[in-house]
Parts: C-alpha cells; sequence; structure tokens
C-alpha cells in the first residue's frame, strides 16, 4: 500500500462513525419530521447521557485491553444505596459522595481480582457483576425506593439555561477523558498497556497500578450514572442497568475503539452513544416495536464491526 | 549422488510491504547433497525456505521437481512434493505425548475413525529407533530435553516420505554431544539420498558437514560454491559484500571505574550464582548457547523476573530492584531480543515508543510538555538517522533496522549508566547492523558500561572488550576479547571444561 492511499485509509477509519452517524440522522431526518426539532435532540441526548457516562469508563478499560461487564450490576447497586440512604435521612452530599465511593469500590475489587489475582477480566467483572447484583438485591430486599425528596430530582431531571443536567455532566466527563487521553501521562499509559501490555512493563510502567485505577474510574462512572438514573426515575430498581454493559460495549465499538486494546478514541465513543441513542429514538418515532428495535440494533452493531474489520 | 538437480528454484522473488525480502533468487539441491544456505539476518535464508516449505507464496519465480514444475504454494503441496522442514523454534506440543505430535493432524485411525493409537506409537518408536535415540514414544514433549525434542522434530519430518529436509539452525540449542549425534545422522540421511538444506551462522559446521554452500545477501542471490574450493575468509566476504574488518567498527574508548556489579544472582532453576562486574566505556559480552540463561540475566538484573538471591550495584552502590521501573531508576536500561513482543508498541507512533520509558520527565503534573518531548525524538531520529516519514508514523511500519533503532533511542532518552542489549541486531539488516554498532561505540564512549547478550560468535567477538560465557545458568567462562576465540568461547558454552 502507498504512502498516500495509507494515509487516506487512516483518515476514513477515523471519520467513519461519524459519517454512519451522519447518514443515520440523515434518513430519520427525511423518515420523520419530528426527529430535527430540538426538543427531540435535547431527549435524545438526555437519553444517551447515561450509556455515555458509563462508555466512557468502558472506554479506558477497553482501551487496556480489558473488559468490565459488572458495570450494569454497579449502577442498580449505587444507585439503590444513595437512594436507601436518602430515604433513611442522610444528607444529599453524603449520600451522592457514599454511592460514588461505592462504585469506586466496586471498580478497585476488579481491578485488584484482574492485576493480584490474575483472573482474566471477563471473568472477574462477570463475577463481580453477578455478586453486585445480589447486594442490590440483599439491599432493597427486591423492591424498588422511593420517596428520596425534591432536591435529589435535580441530578438527573434538572435544567441548566435550557440544557438538561446529565447531558452537561456527560459533556464535561467526556471533555476530562480527552484531556487525560490526549495529554496525560495516563493516557499514554492506558494506550501502551492495550498495545502491548509487557512491552509497556519493560518499559517501566507500573502497569498494575494503571489498570487498577482504569478499573477504579470504570466502577466509579457507572457508580455515578446510576445515581444519576435513580434521581431521573425518582426511584431506585433493583433490576436497574441489566444489560447496561452491552449497550456500553456497543457504543465503544461502534465509535472504532479496537476490542483487543490500544486504539481507540474517546470521540468515537460519544459518537457510538449517539449512534445507538439515535437508533432508538428514530425507530421509536416511527413506531418500530421495541421487539423489532433489538433485532435492528444488533445488527447495526454486527453491520459496523464488520466494516470496521474491513477497513483494516 | 546424482549430479542432475533434484530440486531448482528460479528468479524466485518475494516482497512483503515496504520490504524486498527475496530478488531473483537462484537455488538448486542434489539429491543426497547437505547444502549450507549462508547469509546475514536478514539476507532472506528463512524467506527462502519458507517458500519452498509452502508457507509464503513466491511473487515470481519457478519451483522445479526432477525436471516438473510444481506448485508449493501451501505446506500441504510442499509435503506432497516430499519436502519436510524442521524450524528454528520448536513446533510441538508441549503438552501432548511424542507419538501424538509427530502424527499431529493426520492421526492414523480405524475403519471406525477411532485413533489407532498402538500402531501410532509402534512406527514411532521406530522411527526413533532409525534415528539411533531411545525416547519413548509414549512421554510427554515437556518432558524432554531440547535435544530430545529437536530428535522428535526429524523423526516427525522424517515420518511422512521426505525427499528434501529443510534444518533452520538446528544446534543452537543443542550440546557438542547432541550436535555429534546430530551430524552423524545428517550424513546418514544424505547418503541414502535425501537432500538436505542446512541453515546455520555456524561456519565450522559448514566445512564438516556440508557439499554445496549457497549464499544470499540482502535477498539476492550472491553464488553457490563447493564446499571443497573455498574457505572462511572468501565466504565472509560473500556474505557481507566486503571485507571482514569493516564488519565491526569497534572503537576503543577509555575503560573507566565500575558502573554495575553483580554478585551471586541466582533463580530457581535457571541462574546459579552470576557474578560479573561492568566498566564505564566497557561493553562485556555474554555468549552462550539458547537456553543457557544469558536472557534470564538481562530480566534478572533489570527487574523483570524475581530473584531468589544476589546483589545489584551501580556506581558501587546497592541497588534494591523490585521492577523494572527500580531498574531505570538506578540507571538501567534493558533493550529486549524480541522487539515485536516486548520491545515496542506496535500500535503507537515512533515518537509515542521513543519516550515511553523516560516519560516522567517530560511531564509536569501528569500532563505531557510536548515541546520537550518532541525535541528528544527529533534529537534521537536525527541522531540515530531513523528513517522514518515523521515521528507520528506508527512504529509498525519501519523496517527491523528502524524499529531497533527506536528501542534503542526509547533506552537513551532514560540516560543509562548501563544499558543491556539482549541480541541487539538480530533480524536488521547489514547496513543497520553496522549503525546499531556505531551507536554502542558512541555510547562507550559517553561512558555507558554496555552488557550484549549475542548469539552471534563474530559479534561477540568483534564488539566486546571481554566476554563471559554461560552454560546452564552458570558463567562457564570469563575472559579478555584479546585472548577469545571461538573455539575456546564454544568449548566453554558447551558445558565449560
Amino acid at each position: 500500500m502507498s504512502e498516500k492511499k495509507q494515509q487516506k485509509f487512516v483518515l476514513i477509519r477515523k471519520m467513519g462513525p461519524l459519517l454512519g452517524l451522519i447518514l443515520l440522522a440523515l434518513v430519520l431526518t427525511i423518515l420523520s419530521d419530528r426527529f430535527l426539532t430540538v426538543n427531540n435532540l435535547l431527549n435524545v441526548t438526555r437519553q444517551i447521557s447515561i450509556n455515555a457516562i458509563i462508555s466512557v469508563g468502558m472506554t479506558l478499560v477497553i482501551l487496556t485491553g480489558g473488559i468490565d461487564l459488572s458495570v450494569g450490576s454497579i449502577v442498580a447497586l449505587t444507585g439503590s444505596i444513595t437512594a436507601g440512604l436518602l430515604v433513611g435521612g442522610q444528607a444529599l452530599l453524603t449520600s451522592v459522595l457514599i454511592g460514588m465511593m461505592v462504585g469506586a469500590l466496586l471498580g478497585l475489587c476488579n481491578g485488584l481480582l484482574i492485576t493480584r489475582a490474575e483472573i482474566p477480566p471477563f471473568i472477574a467483572t462477570l463475577g463481580t457483576m453477578t455478586a453486585a447484583r445480589g447486594f442490590t438485591l440483599v439491599y432493597t430486599e427486591g423492591r424498588p425506593i422511593t420517596g428520596m425528596g425534591e432536591s435529589f430530582r435535580f441530578l438527573g431531571g434538572g435544567y441548566i439555561a435550557g440544557i438538561p443536567v446529565p447531558v452537561i455532566l456527560m459533556v464535561i466527563i467526556f471533555a476530562l477523558a480527552y484531556i487525560v487521553l490526549k495529554r496525560n501521562r495516563l493516557g499514554r499509559y492506558i494506550y501502551a498497556i492495550g498495545g502491548n501490555e509487557e512491552a509497556a512493563r519493560l518499559s517501566g510502567i507500573n502497569t498494575k497500578k494503571i489498570l487498577l485505577s482504569v478499573y477504579v474510574l470504570g466502577g466509579l462512572l457507572a457508580g455515578f450514572s446510576g445515581i444519576i438514573m435513580a434521581s431521573r426515575l425518582n426511584s431506585a430498581q433493583p433490576t436497574a442497568g441489566v444489560s447496561f454493559e452491552l449497550d456500553a460495549i456497543a457504543a465503544v465499538v461502534l465509535g472504532g475503539t479496537s476490542l483487543s486494546g490500544g486504539v481507540g478514541t474517546i470521540g468515537g465513543t460519544l459518537i457510538g452513544a449517539l449512534i445507538i441513542g439515535i437508533l432508538d429514538n428514530g425507530l421509536n418515532l416511527l413506531n418500530v416495536s421495541s421487539f423489532y428495535q433489538q433485532v435492528a440494533k444488533g445488527f447495526v452493531i454486527l453491520l459496523a464491526v464488520f466494516l470496521d474489520k474491513k477497513r483494516r | 549422488m546424482d549430479i542432475t538437480p533434484f530440486l531448482v528454484m528460479k528468479g524466485i522473488t518475494k516482497s512483503f510491504p515496504g520490504v524486498k525480502a527475496l530478488q531473483n533468487v537462484n537455488f538448486s539441491l542434489l539429491a543426497g547433497e547437505v547444502h549450507f544456505l549462508l547469509g546475514e539476518n536478514g539476507a532472506g535464508k528463512s524467506t527462502l525456505m519458507k517458500v519452498l516449505s509452502g508457507v509464503y507464496k513466491e511473487d515470481a519465480g519457478e519451483v522445479w521437481i526432477q525436471g516438473e514444475l510444481v506448485d508449493i504454494s501451501s505446506p500441504k503441496k510442499a509435503a506432497f512434493h516430499g519436502i519436510g522442514i524442521i524450524h528454528q523454534e520448536m513446533n510441538l506440543v508441549p503438552e501432548l505425548s511424542v507419538w501424538e505430535n509427530i502424527y499431529l493432524g493426520r492421526e492414523l485411525t480405524d475403519r471406525l475413525g477411532f485413533v489407532n493409537a498402538k500402531v501410532m506409537q509402534r512406527q514411532t518408536a521406530l522411527l526413533l529407533a532409525k534415528l539411533g535415540s531411545d525416547i519413548d514414544p509414549a512421554d510427554t514433549v515437556a518432558n524432554l530435553s531440547i535435544g530430545e525434542q529437536q530428535m522428535v522434530e526429524i523423526a516427525k519430518a522424517l515420518s511422512i516420505e521426505t525427499k528434501i529436509l529443510i534444518m533452520d539452525e538446528p544446534t543452537a540449542a543443542l550440546t557438542e554431544r547432541e550436535t555429534e549425534k546430530l551430524f552423524e545422522i545428517i550424513r546418514q540421511l544424505a547418503a541414502s539420498g535425501v537432500g538436505i538444506v542446512y541453515i546455520s551462522h555456524r561456519m565450522e559446521e559448514l566445512f564438516v558437514l556440508s557439499n554445496r554452500v549457497t549464499v544470499l545477501r540482502d535477498g539476492t542471490y550472491v553464488g553457490t560454491v563447493e564446499t571443497k574450493a573455498t574457505n572462511f575468509d572468501d565466504l565472509i566476504k560473500m556474505m557481507v559484500g566486503r571485507d571482514m574488518t569493516t564488519r565491526f567498527p569497534k572503537q576503543v574508548t577509555q575503560i573507566g571505574p565500575e558502573v554495575l556489579r553483580v554478585e551471586g544472582l541466582s533463580r530457581h532453576n535457571e541462574l546459579e550464582n552470576i557474578s560479573f562486574s561492568v566498566r564505564a566505556g566497557e561493553i562485556l559480552g555474554i555468549a552462550g548457547l539458547m537456553g543457557a540463561g544469558r536472557t534470564e540475566v538481562g530480566r534478572a538484573i533489570f527487574g523483570a523476573d524475581p530473584i531468589d538471591k544476589g546483589d545489584i550495584f551501580i556506581d558501587g552502590q546497592k541497588c534494591t530492584i523490585n521492577s523494572p521501573a527500580d531498574a531505570i531508576r538506578a540507571g538501567i536500561g534493558f533493550i529486549t531480543e524480541d522487539r515485536k513482543h516486548q520491545g515496542l508498541v506496535l500500535t503507537m507512533s515512533v515518537g509515542e515508543n521513543m519516550s515511553l520509558a523516560s516519560l516522567a520527565s517530560f511531564c509536569e503534573q501528569g500532563f505531557i510538555k510536548e515541546d520537550a518531548e518532541s525535541k528528544m525524538i527529533a534529537g534521537n531520529i536525527e541522531q540515530l538517522n531513523i528513517r522514518t516519514p515523521d515521528a507520528d508514523q506508527l512504529v509498525k511500519n519501519l523496517s527491523g533496522g528502524n524499529q531497533q533503532k527506536v528501542v534503542i533511542a526509547k533506552w537513551l532518552a532514560t540516560h543509562p549508566k548501563v544499558l543491556i542489549m539482549d541480541e541487539p541486531t538480530r533480524g536488521v539488516d547489514v547496513g543497520a547492523k553496522a549503525e546499531i554498532y556505531n551507536i554502542m561505540n558512541m555510547l562507550t564512549a559517553a561512558g555507558v558500561g554496555i552488557v550484549m547478550i549475542s548469539s552471534e560468535l563474530p559479534e561477540i567477538l568483534g564488539m566486546s572488550d571481554s566476554v563471559l560465557i554461560m552454560s546452564r545458568g552458570r558463567i562457564s567462562g570469563q575472559m579478555l576479547v584479546a585472548e577469545a576465540t571461538q573455539e575456546k568461547v564454544m568449548a566453554y558454552a558447551a558445558g565449560g571444561e
């Protein structure tokens, strides 16, 4: 392959997900006059914000060559704990912080299982996923928690200057992740570990510490999402977040990040999350039954990954 | 010996992205001859043999066997024409038994499709007996010594009707006795009419064993000569294209005080009581056979593997080294033998690879100061003459020699006092080799102490100031380079008497 052709390839590879997103938006604009309205677009972005925030953590994890299946269960557990504390009369800030700490703690468990016990990420986080779901059921006794008070609703349901709060949080988190991956040492090390863990270790990088912090961040962000979700629904469901890990993985992969690690961008993940959100939204607007929506989503994910493989 | 060639390869050309691995190469093999294939690393020997064994498909050229144009575009087709290969890296499954390995993928079955273990075991025993080996066919391969595993490989290659047997560095891991036994078997095979293509860096084997020699250089065919009609110097000249004197541009430098001292380094089953020291400006060459523990010494000093016992001193100060990070802080750098798997992050750019080990020194509160980083990168690209379009080029797109220079640059950026170089010129073309030797000269001139681990004796003898020889995890010999000869070093490497 010539140099020029190769550069062109790299460009297409980088732009692929964005082109897909634009194409999808164009089709929906033509098919439905309700799609391209300010209200609908704000609605879509708010809908994706929870998955998008989880996907930021998932991007970091997948960039290292790992996977985190426990995020959905963490969403349920942190949401429930924060809600439970609020109902029990704890202050708002305390409850939210404790909820987030629980998320980080579960991430720490993942990290320790992977780096110290050397259990493969898939299995380690599968274990955490199952246990955390169990803890949630124990804590909630299998019933939803409600009655957290009005002040808690702002996080998931409030607006600042007409923009939903979760959307603002999502933008801030993406911006921070972008800076970390682009300009910070941690970001460089994450790419290095995903690209070649042994070479990274032999370059003096404390790979275990970096992996540990990545899983902690993944748990923290999932925990934060769980709290936002409980706030938005004004109730904490013990079954919340089921299969969220799959949506997050899908967003990351749709965004062009390689499951084998070392290659990918945070911007791609945002696009991936938008594609999933807009697809759901569009199919709703077109009155496609939710059963068929799942089928369509599955095909889109497969198609995207297939095209990505072809491009390589 | 029949004089019409059994095999003729004509005008073989093979390219990989960015490299012409073979260019219009000719090769012929007589039935019953031992034919040496000679050339430096990267000369195209292995590529040519991979074409012959059907691993690679040539871009151009023809292969004739017994006067017939043949298609050997897959290993299966090559095997059908009686071509067997024994690879440099062992290709056995360690968990399976000897006979299971020999019949892997073509198990004999009875009428019901069940594996006929008894017959295969008996056949394997016969085959091994023919080779004069007493290995038990039911033994697990992992329990065998390297030499015995080699024997299994040979038995495997001979278990099909083999007319052409390719052997790639078969003695690299063998002891002297095992080597002699192998030679005996090779002579037997040749006498029975098998044509043998033999690749080795060991010139002394060439004169003992071969009938003819074909020399390749930088992917091109240099010539074929009768072994009887040639000598060492002429062959070297054919191999490198110039006289031996310029091959190793060793510069004598002022040797300063001791920078590294290792005392009593031990690691269970791998290293036993290793002690030596390196002085500023000195190159200490570590020689030995494959599996002698040379790489393990490097890894142990660098903190890549834990040690059971032993002390490491840098500039006379005792250092506690539990991880590569500790070693780098102490002033040690380590260029690994396996560039692709341990040296480089192939998904990253040239520049990112270069700053990987020294990134902290380009950071302020965790944020990378890109100006300082780019300055270092640009400086190294220029100083080491790294041929890359720019620093953002993915490192995997560079040639082997330039990749190696990127690895060296990575360690230069850490300003090491001691640099351990494990096979510094493996898989690097002749030109880049000389450049790497010059970089080593530059380093020693600047007072860096170098530990050079190498399987290439000429390189050890050509570049070192002193030589340390290892055998079975121990130091079996140590001498100044002025006292060292190939024979002496080999004797110590083989067992140390």
